[in-house]
C-alpha cells in the first residue's frame, strides 16, 4: 500500500531509534494526545525500543472514551424510541452509559446500525423514509467535517428524517485544559494527525509560546513516529520549543480550508463535558440555528435519569494521563473488553484496551 | 413445479418427499442415502471422531463459496484437525418459508461438489421449513464422522517447549470475503474466500510424520485465537514473528480500511499445526505439494516462558502480547 | 487521530469518486476535498477524502529518512 509500507521499513525504523537513543540525553516526558498513535505506538512496541530518558503518556485522545456517561445515556434514550433507528460507528455500541449501552438495548429490540461513513447514514434515511435515522456525530476534528458535509447533503436533498447527536469534540482547547491543569509535567506533545490535516498546525501555536513545551504533528507509521520522537528530542536539547509537523505528506500548515468552512458552516463551538476531566469552555461542537432541524436533541423528547459513574472507575484519570490501567484496581480483574467497565476498555483505542490487548513489554 | 420453498416441503408429506428425492438424492448418489431408510446403516472399525457445526454465516452467497460449501469444509476440517480420515456426514436444513427453490439446488450443488473434494459420503439428512421470519433464509447443520489412523495422537495440549508453529498459508481471506459482500460494506474485492476441505492435506502431513502434535483450524477469532487456545490448554508459550505470516495485499488493505488485525479475522481453508523440530522442515515441505498449502510457513515456535501467552516479534524488533479475539470485530473511525 | 488512509483516485463522478486502496475499491465522497483530479491520493477516513496527500512532501520525508539512516555511523 502507497504512502504506508514505505513508512514501516524496519531498516530505517531501527536506525532511526539508534539516533534517538543518542540525542536523547536529558529525561523527558511525551504524551501522544490522540488514540490512533496511543494504538499504533503499543502494536509497533514503540515504547520498548526507546531510551530510558524518555517516558511516554497516553491522553484524553480517543472520542468515544472522552464521551461523558450522560452523552451515552441520550444515545441509549434515543434508541429506545419507536420508529428511530440509530445509525452509529461500531465503537460506540458496546460502551457502558450509566444503566445500559447501545448493544443491550439492541438486543431488547432497538433499532442500532454500526455504519462506516455518514453516506451510509443518509442511505438509511433515503430507504426509510417513515422512520428517524439519528447519527451518533462522535469524533474530532477529522470526522466533524464529514459529518457536516452530510447535513448540507441532506438539506440540499430535503431529506427530512435524518438528524445527528452532536458529541463532537475540539482538541486545542483540551490540550489547553490538561497543560492548565498541571497535573503532569509534559515536555512534549506528539500532535494528532489527521485532525492536524483539517485544522493545521497554526492552532497548536499556544502550546511552545505558553507553555515552553514541544509540539510535533505526527503520521501514524512506526517511522511517521519515530521521526516525531526524534524531532521532539532535537527540540528539547537544542531548548527551542516550536511546532513542527513531521506528517508533512498529510498536513498542510494552513490544514484544509474547505473541510473547516463547512464544519464552521454547519457548527459552532460549545462548551463540552470531558470524561474525567469535566466541562471544558468551547472543546464541543453544536448546530448553528440554522441547521437545528437536524438535532436530535431538539427533535425529540428524551427523558433521563441522573447519569452515574462506574464505582473504581479510573478513566478520566487515565484520559489525563494521571494514573496508568494497570494502576486502576478494576484492570483485568474486573474490566476486561469481554467485560468492560468504563469506555476506555472498550474503545479500540482506548488505553485500557490497548493495555490489555497489546501487554506490556515481553522481552524481545 | 413451485419456485419457493413452502412450509409444506417440511411436512414430511409428498412435497417434502419429492424435494428430497428429486433435488437433493439424485446429487449425492451414493447407496447409504439412496436406501432413504431412517438411519445410515454402516460398520467402523478403530478410533473415531465425531464432530457438528451449525452455519449461520450471512449472506448465504459470497467471494469463493456459499454455506453449502463451508457446511462441507467446517465439518470435513474439525474432523482433519484430529489427524481423523472424515468419512460420512449428516446434513440438516432449516429453511425459511419463501426461500428461492434455485438458490437451495445451487447450495446443494455445492454441498454435493464440496463433499466429492472431501472425498466423504453425505448419508442422511433432514428437512424442516418454518415460518417467514422464524429463520434468516438458511440455516445448515452437518454432524461428521471420522476414523483416526492407529499411531496418532492430535491435541491442543500437546505443544511441547522447541516445537514449531507451521501455518497453511495467508491469513484473513474468509472473513473479509464475507464482509465484502454485507450491507454497508461495498468494497469490491478481488478477495475471495478460502473456504476448503483439508483431509488430504492431513493425511499427506500424517505421511511425512506421525509426530505432530497439534492442529487446527483458525476459524472465528483467527490465527491468534487459535494459538492462544494452543498456549493455554499446552501451558506453553508461543513466539511467532509478524514478518514470517502471510497475508495477501488486498486483505491487508481490507483491514487497513475496516480497523481490523488481520491476525483475528476467519480463516476457512487454513490450518496452524505445531510439530516437533525435527519434523518441521519435512511437514512443510509436503505441505508445500498441496495446492491448499502452496504457502505454508514455519512462523515460530512454542518455548516454556510466558506459558499461556503468543508473543509477537513486530518488523521493528520489538515483542508484543497477541491476545484472544474479545468480543466481536468491530470497525473503528477514531 | 482517527482512522485515515491513503486511496488513488481512479475515476470522478460528481462528488463521489471510485479510491482504491491496495487493490481495493471503494466510493468515497470528495464533498471535502472538491478539487482532487484523477491520479492524486487521498486521505480517506470514513467514507470521505479529507486530504490531498503532497506527494512531494512524501517524497522529502522518505528522503530525511534515508539520510538520517544513512548518517547513522556518527
Amino acid at each position: 500500500m502507497r504512502f504506508i509500507d514505505e513508512y514501516r521499513d524496519s531498516g530505517l525504523g531501527k536506525r532511526l531509534i539508534d539516533r534517538i537513543k543518542r540525542r536523547s540525553t536529558k529525561p523527558v516526558r511525551f504524551m501522544e494526545f490522540c488514540g490512533g498513535h496511543t494504538v499504533a505506538i503499543f502494536k509497533h512496541g514503540i515504547r520498548q525500543l526507546l531510551p530510558p530518558t524518555i517516558e511516554m503518556l497516553s491522553g484524553p485522545g480517543c472520542p468515544v472514551c472522552v464521551s461523558a456517561n450522560a452523552d451515552l445515556d441520550k444515545a441509549v434514550a434515543l434508541a429506545r424510541l419507536p420508529d428511530v433507528i440509530i445509525a452509529t460507528f461500531g465503537d460506540m455500541v458496546r460502551v457502558p452509559g450509566s444503566y445500559s449501552s447501545l448493544a443491550q438495548v439492541k438486543a431488547e429490540g432497538a433499532d442500532v446500525r454500526i455504519v462506516y461513513s455518514t453516506q451510509d447514514a443518509l442511505n438509511i434515511a433515503r430507504s426509510n423514509p417513515l422512520k428517524s435515522v439519528v447519527f451518533l456525530g462522535i469524533g474530532f476534528e477529522t470526522t466533524a467535517p464529514t459529518v457536516a458535509a452530510s447535513i448540507l447533503e441532506a438539506a440540499q436533498e430535503g431529506i427530512n428524517n435524518y438528524y445527528i447527536l452532536s458529541l463532537h469534540k475540539l482538541c486545542p482547547p483540551v490540550i489547553k485544559a490538561i497543560l492548565d491543569a498541571g497535573e503532569v509535567r509534559l515536555d512534549g506533545i506528539i500532535c494528532p494527525g489527521h485532525v492536524s490535516a483539517i485544522i493545521g498546525s497554526y492552532p497548536y501555536g499556544f502550546v511552545p509560546r505558553d507553555y515552553g513545551i514541544a509540539c510535533v504533528i505526527s503520521g501514524f507509521e512506526p517511522l511517521d513516529i519515530l521521526l516525531c520522537i526524534d524531532m521532539l528530542v532535537a527540540q528539547i536539547e537544542s531548548g527551542r520549543p516550536r511546532v513542527e509537523i513531521a506528517y508533512r505528506r498529510g498536513v498542510r500548515p494552513e490544514g484544509n480550508q474547505r473541510a473547516l468552512e463547512v464544519m464552521n458552516q454547519v457548527f459552532e463551538p460549545c462548551d463540552a463535558s470531558w470524561r474525567g476531566i469535566g466541562v471544558v469552555p468551547q472543546s464541543g461542537l453544536m448546530l448553528r440555528k440554522e441547521f437545528r432541524r437536524f438535532d436530535a436533541e431538539h427533535a425529540f423528547k428524551i427523558e433521563l435519569e441522573p447519569p452515574r459513574e462506574a464505582e473504581g472507575c479510573l478513566c478520566g484519570d487515565i484520559l489525563r494521563g494521571v494514573k496508568t490501567p494497570p494502576d486502576c484496581k478494576l484492570f483485568r480483574r474486573v474490566c476486561s473488553p469481554e467485560h468492560p467497565v468504563g469506555p476506555c476498555m472498550v474503545s479500540s483505542e482506548g488505553s485500557c484496551s490497548t493495555y490489555y490487548l497489546y501487554g506490556g513489554g515481553y522481552g524481545g | 413445479m413451485e419456485d419457493r420453498i413452502l412450509l409444506a416441503h417440511g411436512s414430511g408429506g409428498k412435497l417434502s418427499h419429492d424435494l428430497v428425492e428429486k433435488n437433493f438424492v439424485p446429487l449425492f448418489k451414493n447407496s447409504l442415502l439412496d436406501k432413504l431408510d431412517d438411519s445410515a446403516v454402516f460398520e467402523l472399525s478403530g478410533q473415531l471422531a465425531f464432530t457438528t457445526d451449525s452455519y449461520v454465516v450471512t449472506p448465504i452467497f459470497f467471494p469463493g463459496g456459499d454455506i453449502g460449501r463451508l457446511a462441507v469444509c467446517g465439518t470435513v476440517n474439525d474432523l482433519a484437525m484430529s489427524g481423523a480420515k472424515p468419512l460420512y456426514l449428516s446434513i440438516s436444513l432449516v429453511i425459511e418459508e419463501g426461500f428461492p427453490l434455485a438458490d437451495l439446488r445451487k447450495i446443494m450443488t455445492s454441498v454435493q461438489e464440496a463433499a466429492d473434494e472431501a472425498e466423504v459420503k453425505v448419508v442422511t439428512g433432514d428437512t424442516k421449513v418454518v415460518n417467514r421470519g422464524s429463520a434468516d433464509k438458511l440455516f445448515i447443520n452437518t454432524a461428521g464422522i471420522g476414523v483416526i489412523p492407529p499411531g496418532v495422537d492430535i491435541s491442543g495440549a500437546n505443544a511441547q517447549p522447541g516445537d514449531k508453529v507451521i501455518l497453511s498459508g495467508s491469513i484473513g481471506e474468509h472473513g473479509i470475503a464475507v464482509l465484502s459482500q454485507r450491507e454497508g460494506f461495498k468494497f469490491s474485492l478481488p478477495i475471495e474466500s478460502d473456504c476448503a476441505p483439508l483431509g488430504k492435506l492431513v493425511a499427506e502431513m500424517l505421511e511425512a510424520s506421525k509426530k505432530i502434535h497439534c492442529l487446527r483450524d483458525p476459524t472465528r477469532g483467527g490465527l491468534a485465537s487459535t494459538l492462544n487456545e494452543f498456549a493455554q490448554q499446552s501451558r506453553v508459550g508461543i513466539r511467532i514473528e509478524e514478518e514470517k505470516i502471510p497475508v495477501q495485499d488486498a486483505v491487508r488493505a481490507a483491514c487497513e480500511l475496516l480497523g481490523f488485525d488481520p491476525l483475528y479475522v476467519a480463516c476457512e481453508g487454513r490450518l496452524v499445526a505445531v510439530v516437533p523440530p525435527s519434523e518441521a522442515e519435512e511437514v512443510c515441505t509436503r505441505m508445500r505439494r498441496n495446492q491448499y498449502g502452496t504457502h505454508s510457513a514455519i512462523i515460530g515456535e512454542v518455548v516454556a516462558e510466558h506459558a499461556g501467552r503468543v508473543v509477537m516479534k513486530t518488523s521493528l524488533g520489538a515483542s508484543r502480547v497477541i491476545d484472544m479475539l474479545v468480543g466481536e470485530l468491530l470497525p473503528r473511525i477514531c | 487521530m482517527c482512522l485515515a488512509i491513503p486511496a488513488l483516485v481512479k475515476s470522478i463522478d460528481g462528488q463521489q469518486a471510485e479510491v482504491e486502496v491496495g487493490g481495493v475499491g471503494r466510493k468515497v465522497s470528495i464533498f471535502l476535498t472538491p478539487e482532487v483530479k484523477v491520479g492524486d491520493y487521498v486521505l480517506l477516513h470514513t467514507g470521505y477524502a479529507i486530504n490531498i496527500i503532497d506527494e512531494a512532501e512524501a517524497k522529502e520525508t522518505l528522503k530525511l529518512l534515508e539520510e538520517i539512516a544513512g548518517a547513522s555511523g556518527e
